[in-house]
């Protein structure tokens, strides 16, 4: 009863009232706001960190640091935008830490033998698995997810802003803190990368549309 | 021209409007081309094809239920306070009362020739007038909410949540208001108007600050609460008061009557508590 109560109050007040009996002392009418942008902000956070686990932290972050914050929206565009750009945030600074813990628990195992850095792109080609071990769509996506593993947490952001939420190259660069031009780099470079880790598939696809079999 | 570079074509395919019809020619005569971007095509074709898990649908529930007990409580400063809609509407109603006594008192009560000191004593009624209509009016739809949350019948035996969110939000209006005139009454030195909406903005506050759903118990304490304050008795008597403020110079004594009544809604009163 009192769910069915909440949704109907989250159904008829709008973001700026929500906003403004928040910022008025009413701690409560920030429910409001959560219950309406949770799931869009998990969406981008579960592809920028590849597991539930961690975007669950990320959407709780992103509202904590929203409630936090609140004072500093003040009507810009509107809250699910405002939030989605903090969770986005959030989740650059998460996997950036996320990847110095992987790598300390890694280390010896990935230096080369001549001590030279390696290449990014090489990396993700020598991992690249077989087109037939990338036959099924649970593979697919397990390979699309360690591709984007591989990209740095800019690169991932950049792309998932980019392809999967339509974001404009302004909006990217404010999440990254570039310039436009650099945002658009940076998802050249996202593409780039995901293209070569997803050449064996593409190919298999491409080769597949060819003989008539998709 | 020159085979376009991969930049150049992922930003063809994100539908980049530079150089647009050239690139277009150019991948229409070059095959070698086109596979590139029917490679970068394919990427982004793959990439759909990701899964999100739904996280249910109770998911901004269960965001609500972890960070709630994390948010500190959110004071706002007194302009803010001030600016808040509801407040403003409560200030708006004062305002409007007050501009249309003010034009009364100019205009209808001008009296021709007036020796000094009357027009002071005259601006000083009005101003009371208005006090008396406002806070009239306002008493007046405290004692009808204090009587539907008196008179309702939650059934305590079915143990049934009781949804009391309508009266929270007459509860919340009057809050505004009542704290408007209680400052007010407080500023003129009437202390039995300031004590009694003091006492009465405590029961707003206690039907405000509960939750939407309360058990017939809390609803029931909720109640006696309110009772036994005797607030309702309280602002009958207040209203009454100022109905006789209201009445014009002519003194009239209290009827035996009118107090009769008093003392029998008090004694009714007295018996529900």
């Amino acid at each position: 009863m009192n769910q069915m109560t909440s949704s109907v109050e989250t159904g008829l007040v709008p973001d700026a009232v929500a906003v403004e009996r928040t910022l008025g002392g009413d701690r409560d009418a920030y429910r409001i706001l959560v219950e309406r942008h949770s799931k869009n902000v998990y969406r981008l956070a579960y592809r920028m960190a590849g597991n539930s686990h961690d975007a669950e932290e990320i959407v709780q972050e992103a509202f904590l640091r929203g409630y936090q914050k609140l004072k500093q929206f003040a009507g810009q565009a509107n809250f699910g935008t405002w939030v989605y750009r903090i969770a986005a945030n959030y989740a650059i600074d998460r996997i950036r830490q996320r990847k110095v813990e992987d790598s300390r628990r890694e280390l010896p195992n990935r230096e080369t033998e001549e001590g030279q850095g390696i290449d990014p792109l090489a990396q993700i080609k020598d991992s690249a698995p077989s087109p037939e071990r990338l036959a099924g769509s649970n593979q697919l996506a397990l390979r699309i997810q360690q591709a984007l593993q591989q990209l740095t947490p800019a690169e991932r952001t950049a792309i998932v802003m980019r392809h999967w939420d339509g974001c404009g190259i302004e909006e990217i660069a404010a999440v990254l803190k570039s310039s436009t031009t650099a945002a658009k780099n940076t998802v050249f470079r996202a593409v780039q990368k995901l293209r070569v880790a997803l050449e064996p598939f593409a190919e298999g696809r491409q080769t597949a549309r060819a003989m008539g079999m998709e | 021209m020159e085979h376009p570079k991969e930049e150049e074509l992922i930003a063809f395919h994100d539908g980049d409007r530079s150089g647009r019809e050239k690139l277009s020619a150019h991948l229409e005569s070059c095959a070698e081309c086109r596979a590139a971007l029917e490679k970068i095509e394919a990427v982004f074709a793959a990439m759909d094809a990701m899964p999100v898990p739904d996280p249910g649908e109770n998911y901004g529930q269960r965001v609500w239920a972890a960070i709630s007990p994390r948010l500190p409580e959110k004071h706002a400063s007194w302009w803010e306070s001030f600016f808040a809609p509801r407040r403003l509407v409560a200030v708006g109603a004062f305002a409007t009362i007050a501009i249309a006594a003010f034009l009364a008192g100019r205009y209808w009560h001008h009296p021709p020739s007036v020796p000094n000191g009357t027009e002071v004593v005259d601006t000083a009624k009005v101003r009371e007038r208005i006090l008396v209509v406002a806070v009239g009016d306002h008493l007046s739809k405290s004692e009808m909410f204090l009587v539907e949350l008196s008179n309702a019948e939650p059934n305590s035996a079915s143990g049934k949540l009781v949804n009391i969110s309508a009266q929270q939000h007459r509860a919340e209006d009057l809050l505004e208001e009542n704290r408007l005139y209680r400052q007010t009454a407080l500023k003129e030195g009437d202390q039995v108007m300031a004590s009694t909406l003091d006492e009465l903005e405590r029961v707003l506050l206690d039907v405000a600050n509960s939750p939407e759903q309360v058990t017939p118990a809390r609803f029931e304490s909720i109640r006696q609460r309110m009772e036994s304050r005797g607030i309702l008795f309280k602002v009958r008597v207040i209203q009454q008061g100022l109905r006789d403020r209201a009445k014009p110079a002519k003194p009239q004594p209290a009827p035996k009557a009118q107090q009769q009544n008093i003392s029998k809604t008090n004694h009714q009163e007295g018996n529900r508590a």
